[in-house]
């Protein structure tokens, strides 16, 4: 059955122009960009709140909107989950009442099961509460669980935990996380933060002043300077870096370390808890790794990854990006020196050089902990 | 003791006057809803028109509305043939007539609190409604109109209230007949202009106060006790 959801809108607003396109099959697509960048505009044609001059907008053989055909479905009869940057609750009735607005008007055929959902997101002890009384996390996670249980062919984020402190955050999102696998529809998570984007997406659509600028792989979009310019621009330049797919290759409890595989890379980090075989989302903060002209020797560190230098690119405040691909494999790889250290060590395309990884910080897993928080 | 208990004619006035104003406000609120929903919620040709309108028996003097009434409502008036003649209902005269009066009156302030009611509803929240299956309608009865009712209690109050004490336009479209449009202002008028009538006067002006004050005070912990069910008061649960 093929549920991919397909976008296709221009709209002008006094002298803002949004024209994107883009498709988003089953999984998490997400949608990364400054504030401003039309993001909250798409998702909103999406749903059937706003109708764009020109836009055709599809979820598998159902036409939502089709302006060229004047065909406009109402917002509730799209099936389709929305959940706000604020949670937009209701006030007047209790949390159970707020669970179960969708799910009386939807039919009790939702994607997971209300009980199943109210266990997920641990909601049972909030259920005669009014939202008045709920703290920010557990009003966003009620509002979660309402729009799951709205019978959603299609579910839309539009930063979720953007209005969450960071101890909010952490506590939401496992649940996104848990979602993502239990759930088969398509996902639309829209986030100008790095890296929640890294722990969640499948796919990433770039969004830049109304256009979409770059689609795709995650990693593979992710990992584009031009795209870590553009997000982490607000954020300052020390966020550039790369995302990289590894697998736990085995442990070494005595050590307590874990030895992780990549595409022409190993690396040890501290004792996951992932068993062996299990895949993981790493991301190496360019400014995190050292690059070094010959062999190292004497170092406590121990991650060294060999490459030849790809490109060199100023990247802002006189520091270069220097993109090293891997000897083995077709892993590429950011680190950032000043410019006078490549002057001075001569960097050039297509020399060897060693990346000395000093952290690396596991995406999609229990060790958030090691996450470092990017958003501004 | 007769002094404190009311006498046959002061029931009547106050049981006429409360009649009147629960008519009049009732009557008043579903146009009330309309007309201030669609001054929040919509732009359209004629919506400052309209605002006027809504108004006017604000500003104008109310014997100008009890006239204009008279002239539209009474038995050679032009709705007031048509509904007599279709609908066997004559209004002029009589209570009812002194309730369209007492609606009237009262139609501005209800419009005003349902408008401001519905200015400070969150439209957010109406949209997550919508994306969760509920149509304009369902939205509306499941969602703003639970949100509003506390300003819909002060604006049926306040409507209630001013048809409780509306004089000029009742008086001039309905007359002054005891037990039928003689509502308590008007009793009290006539009170004193009949010679010796001080004390009766004097009488149904505490009447009055008294119903004031106690309306003004139900409708004031009514709908404070609402807003605290719907938007909490900081430490109240519901556990």
């Amino acid at each position: 059955m093929n549920t991919t959801l397909s976008v296709e809108i221009k709209r002008q607003i006094e002298n803002f122009t949004l024209d994107v396109a883009f498709n988003a099959p089953p999984g998490v697509t997400g949608i990364i960009g400054r504030s401003g960048a039309g993001k909250t505009m798409t998702l909103q044609a999406i749903a059937g709140l706003s109708r764009p001059e020109s836009a055709r907008i599809t979820l598998g053989s159902d036409i939502f909107t089709d302006t060229g055909r004047n065909i406009f479905v109402g917002p509730e009869k799209r099936h389709i989950g929305y959940v706000f940057q604020e949670a937009r609750l209701f006030p007047h009735v209790t949390v159970a009442d707020n669970l179960d607005y969708g799910l009386a008007r939807r039919g009790p055929d939702t994607p997971i099961p209300r009980e199943e959902v109210i266990g997920l997101l641990g909601l049972r002890h909030l259920l005669d509460r009014r939202p008045h009384g709920l703290s920010g996390g557990e009003a966003q996670r009620v509002a979660i669980g309402r729009a799951l249980l709205s019978a959603p062919r299609l579910l839309l984020m539009d930063e979720p935990l953007a209005n969450l402190d960071i101890a909010r955050r952490r506590e939401v999102m496992p649940f996104l996380e848990a979602l993502h696998e239990k759930l088969h529809l398509p996902i639309i998570f829209v986030s100008h933060n790095m890296e929640e984007v890294v722990r969640l997406a499948d796919r990433v659509v770039v969004f830049d002043g109304g256009r979409v600028t770059a689609k795709g792989d995650m990693a593979e979009v992710l990992n584009r300077v031009d795209v870590q310019n553009l997000i982490l621009g607000e954020s300052g330049d020390d966020g550039l870096g790369t995302i990289l797919n590894a697998r736990v290759e085995s442990h070494d409890d005595a050590e307590n370390l874990t030895e992780l595989a990549g595409n022409g890379f190993n690396l040890f980090v501290q004792r996951l808890p992932q068993p062996a075989g299990a895949s993981v989302r790493l991301r190496l903060r360019a400014r995190d790794v050292t690059i070094a002209t010959a062999v190292p020797h004497g170092l406590s560190v121990q991650n060294v990854i060999e490459g030849n230098i790809e490109a060199l690119e100023e990247a802002g405040k006189g520091q270069v990006d220097v993109s090293i691909r891997t000897r083995e494999g077709e892993t590429l790889l950011h680190a950032l020196v000043t410019g006078r250290a490549a002057r001075l060590l001569n960097l050039e395309t297509g020399m060897p050089v060693w990346g000395l990884i000093k952290t690396v910080a596991i995406a999609g897993s229990a060790s958030e902990n090691r996450m470092t928080d990017l958003d501004r | 003791m007769s002094d404190i208990l009311l006498t046959p004619a002061e029931a009547q006035a106050l049981w006429l006057s409360l009649k009147i104003g629960f008519a009049g406000a009732l009557l008043s609120l579903p146009f009330g809803l309309l007309v201030a929903w669609l001054l929040s919620r919509k732009d359209f040709p004629g919506k400052f028109a309209l605002d006027l309108i809504v108004h006017l028996p604000l500003v104008m003097p109310p014997v100008v509305t009890g006239y204009l009434l008279l002239l539209t409502f009474g038995s050679r008036g032009l709705l007031g043939e048509w509904m007599q003649e279709t609908l066997g209902l004559t209004i002029a005269f009589n209570w009812k007539g002194a309730a369209l009066a007492a609606a009237i009156m009262g139609f501005p302030l209800l419009v005003r609190a349902l408008r401001l009611s519905f200015d400070a509803v969150d439209r957010k929240l109406e949209q997550a409604a919508r994306t969760l299956g509920a149509t304009q309608w369902d939205v509306f009865r499941s969602v703003t109109l639970p949100l509003i009712m506390p300003g819909l209690l002060t604006g049926l109050l306040l409507a209630f209230a001013r048809g409780l004490g509306e004089f000029g336009a009742t008086i001039t479209f309905v007359a002054n007949i005891p037990g039928e449009t003689q509502t308590l202002p008007i009793a009290l008028y006539s009170a004193l202009q009949s010679p010796g009538g001080e004390i009766r006067a004097l009488r149904l002006l505490v009447l009055s106060v008294a119903l004031a004050i106690g309306a003004l005070a139900a409708s004031e912990i009514f709908a404070a006790r609402m807003r605290r069910r719907i938007f909490g008061a900081g430490t109240e649960r519901t556990t």
